[in-house]
């Protein structure tokens, strides 16, 4: 893994910038979903993004792997910016290759897992490694089963995704992430589609990798998480930020109105 | 039953078994090919292909096989740049017309299947495919192939077996296949039931095979669809 410098507070260490965006744009047909965003996420920080639904947190994590192109704004990735063009009045990346690059070197958790219903959970987790870095087969596996030991699924490594609870398909989902060695993980409500009881079991493997210093942008409604594993909490309103700061401050006293009103909805 | 002149005559009726395997395997392979080709143009962006594989699945669905082999059989030859170029010796062959218009007949309905297939696939794997880099050929061979194959496969099985029963048409442009044969065998001895059953054993046979091997294909390709055999209820 990369070297870590955890960064407690949220205030400026020296450490490389692993992710910077500027000023993203984003509409869907009339609907300004994202209204200028602009955020830097430091080597080893664990960002919570909280925001109510239709917030644009979703569409935000997507801009940032180009899974949704924003309409306007500039994107880099441990230094090096996504190359975009204008094209036909679009905003278009100019770049495949590099697009398929950068996405490789971003890790993305899904709220619904998104698994390959067809193959087992350690093909899952060697695909990325062997077709898309064209890695050497063994030792794939080898770090496959490493990983999926880390989670605590190796005994499912031949099993079918549709053979496990949530949490466990979850938990083979970070594991293919990590698999792709990423220089930054992206979370969208990982653990919002699981059984209660399974959340714990999600949360303690993204606690585990923030504490080993995994640069993470997480959209969550978790609070616990916001406020005791990140250093930096984000609240999204209406595609902007509305509040951005270390989550004892946020949590403190520090937080807008409306990130007061959010939290009061969790009962905080 | 003349058990004698059974007998003899499946002997006679397999031993055109080897040119309907021919026609069969042969247009099952070549018309595969032109689905890939066709499905691909089908689902392109560009609107030419698009529209000229419509038209090609329009055509070839939309109108009798026979009429379609008559055509390749009987039309060819009267165009004068098909005449004079160097296929004809090929295409002047029945047995080339015949595999040619069974590949044609297929790769449209194929097609159309593996569309079907391709339609089938979870928006969400697509997606994660994309998150860890894949796209383009690499994308089509490990993910969207795979799962468009599995979901094409029942569908694809039927077509497969409609292939083996339309190779008798093959018998009408004069090749000698096992449909052929009894027809001549028919002509020939006036015992019209005991021929025309042995031929529909052989078919019948021949069937049940693919059917089984392309349903053990199927179970092979698709434990993830059974219920976990090997491990424990996942505890919830
Ligand atoms: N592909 C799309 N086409 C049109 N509108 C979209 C699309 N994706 C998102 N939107 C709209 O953009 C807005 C923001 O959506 P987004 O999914 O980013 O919100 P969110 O903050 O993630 O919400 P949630 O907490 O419910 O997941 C919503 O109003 C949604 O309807
Ligand atoms: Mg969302």
């Amino acid at each position: 893994m990369t070297p870590t410098t955890l960064n407690q507070t949220g205030t400026t260490m020296a450490g490389t910038t692993r992710l910077s965006v500027r000023n993203i744009r984003k509409s869907f047909g009339t609907h300004e979903v994202l209204r200028g965003i602009s955020l830097d996420a430091r080597d080893g920080d664990v960002i919570s993004l909280l925001g109510a639904s239709g917030s644009g947190k979703s569409t935000f994590l997507r801009c940032i792997n180009l899974l949704e192109i924003a309409d306007h704004g500039e994107i880099s990735v441990d230094g090096e910016l996504i190359q975009m063009e204008q094209r036909g009045g679009k905003n278009v990346p100019a770049n495949r290759r590099q697009v398929d690059r950068i996405r490789s070197e971003l890790g993305m958790v899904f709220q619904s897992f998104n698994l390959w219903s067809h193959m087992t959970i350690l093909e899952n987790v060697i695909e990325g490694p062997v077709h898309v870095l064209k890695r050497p087969r063994a030792e794939c596996i080898a770090e496959a089963e490493v990983l999926l030991e880390k989670v605590g699924i190796a005994e499912k490594r031949n099993a079918y995704p549709a053979h496990l609870s949530g949490g466990q398909q979850q938990r083979a989902a970070i594991a293919r992430s990590l698999a792709m060695k990423p220089k930054v993980m992206l979370f969208d409500e990982p653990t919002s589609a699981l059984d209660p009881e399974l959340v714990g079991e999600v949360l303690r493997v993204m606690r585990s990798l923030a504490e080993e210093g995994m640069t993470m942008l997480v959209v969550t409604h978790e609070m616990s998480f916001a406020r005791n594993v990140s250093n930096r909490v984000i609240f999204m309103k209406s595609g902007e930020i509305d509040s951005d700061g270390a989550p004892d401050q946020l949590f403190g006293s520090g937080g807008s109105p409306s990130f007061r009103q959010f939290i009061g909805n969790f009962g905080g | 039953m003349d058990i004698t002149f059974m007998f003899e005559t499946m002997k006679t009726l397999l031993a055109a078994l080897p040119m309907t395997l021919a026609l069969f395997s042969l247009s099952v392979f070549f018309g595969g090919l032109l689905a890939l080709v066709i499905v691909w143009m089908r689902v392109s962006g560009n609107t030419i292909a698009r529209n000229f594989a419509k038209g090609y699945i329009f055509v070839f669905r939309g109108s009798p096989l026979l009429i379609q082999m008559f055509l390749i059989f009987y039309g060819l030859g009267q165009f004068g740049f098909i005449r004079y170029s160097f296929l004809w010796p090929a295409l002047r062959e029945p047995f080339v017309c015949a595999v040619l218009s069974l590949a044609l007949c297929t790769a449209g309905y194929t097609a159309e299947i593996f569309r079907f297939g391709l339609r089938a696939i979870p928006a969400k794997e697509i997606e994660a495919a994309r998150s860890v880099g894949m796209s383009g050929f690499l994308l089509t061979r490990r993910i969207l192939a795979p799962i468009a194959f599995r979901h094409a496969l029942p569908a694809y099985s039927t077509e497969v077996v409609m292939m083996v029963k339309s190779t008798a048409l093959a018998s009408l442009v004069t090749v000698w296949e096992v449909t052929g044969v009894a027809q001549r065998l028919i002509s020939q001895t006036y015992r019209t039931m005991e021929v025309f059953l042995c031929a529909a054993a052989i078919y019948l046979i021949l069937n049940f095979l693919i059917l089984q091997a392309m349903a053990l294909l199927e179970y092979k390709l698709t434990p993830h669809r059974r219920a976990a055999p090997l491990f424990p209820v996942p505890q919830r």
